[in-house]
């Protein structure tokens, strides 16, 4: 890696922002961050990795987070175990979406996850136990571990920041392993690397189900430090919000989904008391990034160092 | 009359009626989905957008300019396919070279665009129109009453599908335009304007689903989110149908429409998801899709 040198200062500095963060900005605030943050870079690893655009990521997103409010309200689990029956939840319906969708090449694959998770929105709506337009409420947070209480805030911010920096050093670990760059072969020339032997669809397919699988733990820890659940988790607008994340921040770059998603949900945040329709700048942001930004943030920086 | 699975017939071929009036608007908007795929190699999210529009430039101009219907049904498609055109010679002309993928992010920021706009300046809630006097009232069909604005929805969808399919299929112009299909170059080197053709090709399409918006405003409620809520199902239609073919697209549009109807009667609870139920199984046996040809 050429931007080794910045590297390990970039991420110290980084760690310790979000570290001494909750002194002055609201913890909440945050944890919504890290879990976009999370969520944006589960969708890279598919997007950015292996060339496959997903519009359908809410369903996963979503879907762990009913699963983990129903568990930790109604059948009373731990947090732990509500976590990952969500992720196990977002990992099986990752792997059916997948099997389904990966027959598809490029655009027809965004179609057919679009509609799928949209079959899951409209299952959200109807089933008895989420709540439908309310949504499942005032989830409760628990104890980790049934020794540390997580009702203050600030404490459920830590738990959240260790669990997502966990996370994100699988997908750095998963990037760069030979499955990576297996990943990458295929998205550059997928004709060569079946020639060379590789199964490709399997290896999209477990890019897949592992994007869906953090997805789905960071639907799980947001749902749990806001304590609702609500069908916006699994509508279509977020996963398209997911989607412009990566792509403002850099597509296919580790820290670009984590510097859009930071982008975007202060952008949301600062808008929310504006009164200005925020879909619609939301959309003209998207469309502007398109147009001239290809790169994002965080690629548009690569490239011009490497000049 | 007889019963079939323990339904009366009457009641089954109303549904299939009221089936065929969901599924004349799926056919309108994938036949014009479709085409622009075919021709543009764009998947034009916002084609749900443009529905919409039209349906609300048909209420504006009822309310503003005090437009009847009749002429709306002329005039509507023409402002949102001239929007449409104007849309694809700005911007997503620019995105032929790249990626597939950043010309559907393209639209679907456009869209996002539109109905967040539309949703801030008239608020989500429906805006009534009136069925035009002259389509008032009800045929009685022996086994339904069908109100006759439906019927006309119907014929309406119906007769423009098929007269575009007879264009693209049967004349010298729908020839020009399945040759810059296949190879845009060497029909450049004739001497037509391939640019131009793909500009007026979408800007077609939009009004297409501009027509729809118009024939949809007396029966749904003229609303910001009508587009979106359709255009996801239209996808899942396209799915199904596959990109290979126009025909496949209205005959898709038009059969989906009807088992949505036929759900209804049937398992009511299933009828928001049976489509994408059939699209899985589709997917899983015809992973190209009925009618595809996968590039």
């Amino acid at each position: 890696m050429q931007t080794n040198k910045l590297l390990v200062p970039a991420v110290a500095a980084g760690l310790g922002i979000l570290l001494a963060a909750p002194a002055v900005v609201f913890p909440l605030f945050l944890i919504q961050l890290l879990c976009l943050a999370l969520f944006a870079s589960a969708l890279n690893l598919v997007l950015g990795y292996a060339g496959l655009l997903s519009l359908g990521h809410a369903a996963f997103f979503g879907g762990s987070a009913y699963v983990t409010a129903h568990a930790a309200k109604a059948w009373g689990l731990p947090f732990e175990l509500a976590v990952l029956l969500g992720v196990a939840f977002a990992t099986l319906l990752g792997l059916a979406f997948g099997a389904l969708g990966i027959r598809r090449h490029g655009i027809y694959f965004a179609m057919v996850t679009l509609a799928l998770a949209q079959m899951i929105y409209f299952l959200a709506v109807q089933m008895p136990f989420t709540g439908g337009e309310d949504g499942i409420q005032a989830v409760p947070r628990g104890k980790l571990l049934g020794l540390v209480d997580l009702s203050d805030t600030t404490t459920m911010y830590y738990v959240v920041l260790v669990i997502v920096v966990a996370a994100l050093i699988l997908v750095w670990r998963v990037v760069h392993s030979p499955f990576g760059h297996v990943l990458a072969a295929i998205r550059e020339n997928e004709a060569r690397a079946v020639s060379l032997g590789l199964n490709v669809e399997r290896c999209k397919l477990i890019a897949f189900v592992i994007s869906a699988a953090l997805s789905g733990l960071a639907g799980s820890l947001k749902v749990i430090a806001f304590q609702l659940a609500s069908l916006n988790n699994v509508s279509w607008h977020l996963s398209g919000e997911v989607v412009l994340m990566t792509l403002i921040g850099g597509v296919g770059t580790f820290f670009g989904p984590i510097v859009g998603a930071a982008f975007l949900v202060s952008l949301e945040h600062f808008l929310a008391t504006s009164g200005l329709p925020i879909a619609a700048i939301i959309g003209a942001i998207f469309m502007a990034c398109v147009m001239v930004f290809r790169r994002g943030f965080v690629g548009e920086f690569l490239h011009r160092r490497k000049d | 009359m007889p019963d079939i699975f323990g339904m009366p017939v009457a009641v089954l071929l109303g549904q299939v009626l009221l089936g065929l009036i969901n599924g004349s608007f799926y056919a309108l908007l994938s036949l014009g989905l479709a085409i622009i795929f075919g021709m543009l190699n764009v998947i034009n999210f916002a084609h749900g957008a443009f529905y919409m529009f039209g349906a609300f430039v048909t209420w504006m101009v009822m309310s503003w300019l005090g437009l009847s219907y009749w002429p709306a049904l002329v005039v509507v498609p023409i402002v949102v396919g001239a929007f449409g055109a104007a849309i694809e010679r700005l911007f997503l002309k620019r995105l032929y070279q790249v990626d597939h993928l950043y010309s559907l992010l393209f639209t679907f920021g456009l869209a996002l665009v539109m109905e967040g706009l539309f949703r801030h300046v008239f608020g989500s809630a429906g805006k009534p129109y009136p069925v035009p006097q002259e389509l008032t009232g009800v045929l009685k069909l022996g086994f339904m009453f069908l109100p006759v604005y439906r019927g006309w929805v119907i014929i309406a969808a119906l007769l423009v599908c098929v007269a575009t399919w007879l264009v693209i299929e049967k004349t010298r112009l729908g020839a020009y335009l399945r040759a810059a299909t296949e190879n845009p170059s060497l029909v450049q080197a004739f001497g037509i304007n391939v640019p131009l053709m793909l500009t007026l090709t979408y800007g077609f399409c939009v009004g297409l689903a501009g027509f729809a918006g118009v024939l949809a405003a007396p029966i749904y409620q003229v609303s910001p989110g009508m587009g979106s809520n359709l255009i996801i199902i239209v996808f899942a239609v396209v799915v199904i149908g596959g990109m290979g073919s126009i025909g496949g697209a209205i005959l898709t549009g038009l059969s989906l429409g009807v088992i949505e109807g036929l759900t209804k009667t049937f398992y009511p609870s299933a009828s928001s998801i049976v489509i994408f139920i059939v699209m899985v199984i589709v997917l899983m046996l015809r992973p190209a899709g009925l009618f595809g040809r996968e590039a």
